[in-house]
């Protein structure tokens, strides 16, 4: 899958396999993900909770919980495979080469350490600085995202912080070490609409400051549509379309994607009414057989049953898993007339 | 039906919905047996139980009367365990002495259970100053340290079985009443308590009937684990400081004692006592934590 | 600081009642108090001494203001058995029994504390059931039993240690009070075990270990830093809980090692029917165990910032 511009991938993600161990069975939890992500740019991962969005990030980075495995597929991250490298590895890309910032920060914080040294933490263990010299950053790094008194709350505890501030702190956590690539796991779906606008404004801009790539997985599609210039959706375990963001939600190709955006609330323009996507995400241990969103798709047929669509390229950077896609672009047409 | 806007849970998502129901249906209580916890609790404190319990039939030796041609030997095939200082043979009076010990760790559970359990429902149940004073009344027992308690309270009761009971039952209820009355605090929220208060039932029959019932499996679970190996402990302890059970009764803690002397050349009469006592200890551990387990599943 | 001074004023009712137990303990025993209290002393004249003394013919709240009166004066009475003030001979055998208590819970944090973190990084693998045996065995053990084997074999047998007795100088007491401090630190290590690795196992699952090792920090860091300075606060918690357990201990092990400690004191006096005592030590122990409480909820504030700003 080449892009539009030929920008070189600071990460790539080949035919990722996360499988999770429980009782009743093998998770599939992310089937078979590959992702691109240029350098500088902003890629969207979205979907309902349960398509696997979260654990791809995570099976990035090598964070999975204990239960989850990375069955198959490779991670490169500037030409380097993380899915061979051990764990003592690992943690020397974390931090100077790729970042994360998670979705509740009063619990993604340690509540006992002063909000100073978790960001100077990285610093520290990462480029070699001393104690003064990575409180110095980590103070730079605080006026960066707009902590206001940072010489005082450098002392502060996380609970001393409001939601978006303590959000502030792990973006400055996570640009700590200059990574080349920083992957959000929904950062504002915990915080205030308003302080949402806030931070998103704080990512995209210090981002493009510095030329850093995100990952940004949310289940909020104008989220993604502020941030992100690149799309991917996800549906039970699968990337089911992706392209560049305005033209996915302006002409979706895929069933799925066309019940989100038709469900997705929008605050610019009165819709008739916000339809459903009828039926719930299915079983990952026993999805259903060829298409897995056939069930609930209004335009499936005999063939959507029995084949597994790929994920083809329908232009130049658009693809999709569907095998009558155009049924949803006619579905579209006949919507825009009935406005 | 779904839609989008469904915030997903924090942390990482699980497997499917349909999964996680599966999973409970399998492990309620019908497989209580293949729990290995709670099977190895009960095998092993069924085995000593029935040893102790069997005595006079896996033993012909009386373990009181000492026999001074046969003193201090080895194990052998007239003498399992070897005989001690007096003669008498080990095997029958550590078969006696558990009999004895047991005996009393179960009954002296009793009583602080039952105080316990009023005193903590009271404190629970009517709340307001009523608590204060008990929960005041708890702290100062809690301050003292069990067994100096115990000891001072034995020395001035004199030694024997009487005392034990009467010290342990004077201190062992606090635990039940914290207990108690931790479970009833959440319980008496419940709606169909307040359902029995609107029909009518006076608040004794409130607790008795509809509280307590639910309440009480945890109080049971601490009973038969923690107090009663703490109640053991107590005793041996006791006997071994010649305060509990007086000679020549046999008991683990006068056996221990009366060894001691001859640990480097005769250590099967101290070390065995003590292992009995690990051991059912062990038994009784491995019980309580299958029953939590097992409380636990059948609750979620 | 407040905050001490706050708890400090919530003991004073708990203090009060330790010292109304004590001295009710007297009035327990059937007869004239004054009569059990002499003993074997017990001439006419000393019995109405000791009734004008402590107004035992007056209405029992006067007693006790008497009682109380005496204690905050440093009286705790008079030893039958030795003959001496029984403040001064408690004053003389105390730092013996200190020197134990601290010990003992020094070893017993150099012993926990790696295995449990053994068992928590490696949950439900062999390492972890190993440790998990320890509490199931070690909690139905008798310290005592426990310290006469380690005394047999290690003090008798192979002399690496004195059988008995408290030692010289501070290098003598570490060598001496080895074995001691050891049974009872062995006899606290289950219960420290046990809450240790389950808050830890609790901390590991939490959100933040995970930035942490989103971050890369490495994993000897990740354990002390993030890990065990979280899981450290319920555990204190839980070992505060027990230090009645663990100064209960001291008694019957003092008694095995043959320590000039307050508890073979109180063993002693037992057996010699010394009342005055028997009545003083518990008192001790009771406002010990009440301090005991009060430092364990200042670690807990000082340990966790969420609590200090209430």
């Amino acid at each position: 899958m080449t892009t539009a511009a030929p920008n070189r991938s600071v990460l790539e993600v080949i035919d990722l396999h996360v499988e999770i161990a429980s009782r009743r069975g093998v998770v599939r939890a992310v089937d078979g993900v590959s992702l691109e992500v240029p350098a500088g740019h902003a890629v969207g991962v979205v979907g309902e909770s349960g398509s696997g969005k979260s654990m791809t990030l995570r099976a990035v980075l090598g964070v999975l919980p204990p239960e989850a495995k990375i069955t198959a597929g490779q991670v490169l991250l500037d030409g380097q495979d993380l899915t061979h490298l051990s764990n003592t590895q690992l943690n020397r890309v974390r931090g100077p080469k790729i970042a994360m910032i998670f979705q509740e920060p009063m619990s993604a914080l340690n509540p006992v350490m002063r909000v100073g040294a978790q960001i100077a933490e990285g610093p520290q263990v990462h480029l070699g600085m001393n104690r003064a010299q990575a409180g110095e950053r980590a103070l730079d790094l605080m006026r960066r995202v707009g902590i206001p008194d940072p010489e005082r709350r450098y002392r502060a505890y996380p609970h001393e912080f409001s939601g978006g501030m303590r959000q502030r702190v792990m973006i400055a956590i996570a640009l700590s070490c200059d990574p080349s690539v920083v992957l959000c796991d929904e950062p504002t779906t915990a915080l205030d609409v308003t302080i949402q606008d806030q931070i998103l404004r704080l990512l995209t801009r210090i981002c493009r400051e510095s030329g850093t790539s995100l990952v940004f997985v949310t289940h909020d599609l104008p989220v993604v549509a502020q941030v992100c210039d690149q799309l991917a959706v996800m549906y039970a375990g699968q990337i089911v379309e992706r392209g560049a963001v305005k033209e996915v939600l302006t002409r979706p190709s895929h069933p799925y994607t066309l019940g989100l955006v038709r469900s997705a609330p929008d605050v610019d323009r009165v819709r008739t009414s916000l339809v459903a996507i009828p039926g719930s995400p299915p079983s990952l241990i026993n999805p259903p057989t060829g298409c897995r969103f056939h069930p609930r798709c209004s335009f499936a047929e005999q063939d959507c049953e029995t084949t597994m669509p790929p994920l083809k390229p329908i232009s130049a950077g658009r693809a999709t898993a569907c095998l009558h896609y155009e049924r949803c672009l006619e579905a579209l047409d006949t919507l825009g007339a009935d406005r | 039906m779904s839609t989008i806007s469904i915030p997903p849970a924090a942390g990482s998502p699980g497997p499917a919905p349909q999964a996680a129901a599966g999973d409970r249906a399998r492990t309620r209580r019908g497989r209580w047996y293949r729990q290995p916890t709670l099977m190895a609790g009960l095998v092993i404190t069924g085995l000593i139980l029935f040893l102790v319990i069997a005595a006079p039939l896996l033993t012909s030796y009386n373990p009181d009367t000492p026999n001074f041609t046969a003193t201090l030997q080895s194990p052998s095939a007239h003498h399992l365990l070897g005989t001690d200082q007096l003669g008498r043979d080990t095997w029958s009076r550590l078969l006696y002495g558990g009999r004895t010990d047991l005996r009393i760790a179960f009954i002296a559970v009793l009583l602080p259970f039952v105080l316990g359990t009023i005193v903590g429902s009271v404190a629970g149940y009517f709340g307001g100053w009523v608590d204060i004073v008990i929960m005041r009344l708890v702290d100062i027992v809690v301050a003292f340290p069990f067994f100096v308690l115990v000891i001072a309270l034995v020395f001035v009761l004199g030694p024997g079985e009487r005392s034990i009971y009467i010290a342990i039952s004077l201190i062992g209820w606090v635990s039940y009443a914290r207990i108690i009355r931790g479970q009833i605090l959440v319980a008496k929220r419940q709606e169909y308590v307040a359902a029995a208060q609107a029909g009518g039932l006076s608040h004794v029959r409130i607790m008795a009937r509809h509280l307590l019932p639910n309440v009480i499996s945890q109080a049971i679970v601490y009973a038969l684990s923690v107090d009663i190996e703490q109640d053991i402990l107590a005793i041996v302890t006791l006997s071994y400081l010649g305060l509990g059970i007086q000679p020549p009764a046999p008991d683990w803690g006068t056996m221990i004692s009366d060894g001691q002397n001859f640990l480097t050349t005769h250590w099967q009469l101290t070390t065995i006592p003590g292992l009995a006592v690990v051991v059912t200890g062990l038994g009784l551990s491995l019980l309580a934590d299958g029953l939590a387990d097992l409380l636990r599943l059948g609750q979620s | 600081m407040a905050f001490v001074i706050h708890r400090l004023v919530l003991l004073v009712p708990t203090v009060l009642g330790v010292t109304i137990i004590t001295f009710f303990m007297i009035h327990l025993i059937p007869g004239d108090p004054a009569r059990t209290i002499l003993g074997i002393h017990a001439t006419p004249r000393a019995i109405a001494i000791l009734h004008a003394q402590w107004g035992l013919n007056r209405p029992l709240v006067d007693q006790y203001w008497l009682y109380m009166d005496r204690l905050v004066h440093g009286n705790l009475g008079q030893s039958l058995y030795y003959g001496t003030g029984v403040a001064g001979l408690i004053t003389s055998r105390l730092p013996v029994t200190l020197w134990l208590i601290i010990y003992a819970a020094i070893l017993a944090v150099v012993i926990s504390v790696p295995l449990a973190i053994l068992a928590a990084s490696r949950k439900d693998g062999i390492r972890d059931h190993a440790v998990r045996l320890i509490p199931l065995l070690g909690l139905g053990m008798p310290a005592f039993w426990l310290g006469l084997i380690l005394q047999s074999e290690l003090s008798v047998r192979y002399r690496l240690f004195p059988v008995t007795g408290y030692g010289t100088g501070f290098a003598g007491h570490l060598h001496s009070m080895f074995l001691p401090s050891l049974t009872v630190a062995i006899a606290l290590c289950p219960v420290i075990i046990r809450s240790l690795r389950a808050s830890m196992l609790d901390v590991l699952g939490a959100e933040f270990i995970t930035t942490a090792r989103a971050k890369g920090v490495p994993a000897t860091r990740l354990y002390i830093r993030h890990v065990l300075r979280n899981a450290i606060i319920p555990a204190v918690t839980v070992l505060g809980i027990n230090i009645g357990f663990l100064i209960g201990g001291t008694l019957i092990v003092e008694q095995v090692f043959g320590l000039p400690g307050v508890g073979s004191l109180l063993i002693q006096s037992i057996f010699a029917r010394d009342f005055p005592v028997v009545q003083a030590v518990a008192l001790v122990f009771g406002i010990m165990v009440v301090l005991v409480n009060l430092l364990t909820d200042v670690a807990y504030a000082t340990l966790d910032p969420r609590v200090r700003f209430d």
